[in-house]
């Protein structure tokens, strides 16, 4: 009998907002709130100054999905920078469709900071649906390349 | 300035797909101001090829470099040794910069991932629109400062044709009827005598009918 497949763990980058999504990252921690640590969390001190150019990287070296977290719609620091990264966000699904991975693996999430249980949720149900699809064509083919020169 | 927008990546792939060294090169000139062909752009092109190429288990080697200008000779020399280590090299500029990397260059490919598309300035963020076409012999002084040959649909001369409509060409309602926004100013700055003038028939030479079109400043060339 076939030795069963490991189940996947995904590697799943979450930009978050230093003023809302990491403090209800926090938060979560704080409450006690569990979420997988596949979801590996990068502060920035805004979600609109995330760039398409940071979704893409992380996806190019081995993430196989990448959540951009900000404040709820009306409450950016910022004034419109979660807006932006509403913009943004799909400008890069489109991008992620042309290259074929898919565009459902990158995910927008607007929290206050005071929805840590709303952030311990989501990252869950982002690493439920990673782990549904399977690990990223790039995780794979980098994955693949390394077997190959080992 | 001069507007661009990226090729569909699928297009792009299949004009690199026999190199496996491939020089991006971008510019930070007008195609950096359209956020087409700047350093960013590079970056994001280089990132989609490079995982297009390891989904297809054919990963290559990339290059990212923007030059200050891609249409000026003493810019595209700085690439030489960047050229030399490159099986083709991926222009980011318009035409004009993918033709001076493919006269200097003349032993690589030069591949446009550009297409070039207008004279033209920004509206708002994210959109721009034609306000030039180079015509060569400029009207905008009669014309209210709005230009009758790129903004007209029909490129008239003297006054709007039957198909304005609301201050809206017929071909688009989010086009704007050129001579409706000429008339406008020129009333707005009591010039409406101008419109009555009659402007004569067109001289296209000027607009490059007469052959390809050059500038010769003997006080600059040496």
């Amino acid at each position: 009998m076939a030795a069963p497949t490991p189940e996947l763990e995904p590697v799943i980058v979450a930009f978050c907002c230093h003023y809302c999504a990491y403090t209800a990252a926090d938060q979560a921690g704080a409450q006690r709130l569990e979420y997988p640590s596949n979801v590996k969390i990068v502060r920035v001190p805004c979600s609109g100054k995330v760039d398409a150019l940071h979704m893409l990287r992380a996806f190019e070296r081995g993430a196989d999905g990448v959540l951009v977290a900000g404040c709820l719609e009306g409450d950016c620091h910022f004034s419109t920078g979660n807006l932006r990264a509403r913009k943004k966000v799909a400008q890069v699904q489109r991008l992620l469709e042309e290259i074929g991975v898919g565009p459902e693996r990158l995910e927008l999430l607007l929290v206050s900071a005071g929805m840590g249980s709303n952030f311990a949720r989501a990252a869950r149900e982002i690493t439920q649906k990673i782990r549904a699809l399977g690990p990223s064509p790039i995780s794979e083919a980098i994955a693949a390349r390394a077997m190959n020169r080992a | 300035m001069i507007t661009a927008e990226r090729k569909p990546l699928e297009e792009i792939l299949q004009s690199v797909s026999s190199f496996d060294r491939i020089l991006i090169v971008g510019c930070n000139e007008c195609v950096t101001v359209c956020a087409a062909g700047g350093r960013k752009e590079v970056g994001l092109l280089a990132s989609a090829l490079n995982m297009s190429m390891l989904k297809a288990g054919r990963p290559v080697q990339l290059t990212e470099h923007t030059l200050e200008r891609q249409c000026d000779p003493e810019y595209v020399d700085e690439l030489a040794q960047l050229v030399t280590g490159a099986d083709a090299i991926l222009s980011m500029a318009c035409g004009c910069g993918v033709q001076e990397l493919a006269r200097r260059y003349r032993d690589k490919p030069v591949l446009p991932a550009l297409n070039t598309k207008f004279m033209g300035a920004a509206e708002r963020p994210g959109v721009w629109a034609e306000r030039c076409a180079g015509c060569g012999n400029c009207v905008l002084g009669v014309t209210g400062g709005i230009c009758p040959i790129a903004r007209c649909s029909k490129r008239l001369m003297n006054g709007p044709c039957g198909g304005s409509g609301n201050g809206k060409c017929e071909i688009s309602d989010e086009v704007d009827c050129a001579w409706q926004l000429i008339w406008d100013r020129l009333k707005a700055l009591g010039k409406t005598d101008l419109y009555e003038q009659n402007m004569d028939a067109k001289d296209w030479r000027p607009a490059g009918g007469g052959g390809p079109r050059r500038i010769v400043r003997e006080d600059l060339t040496e």
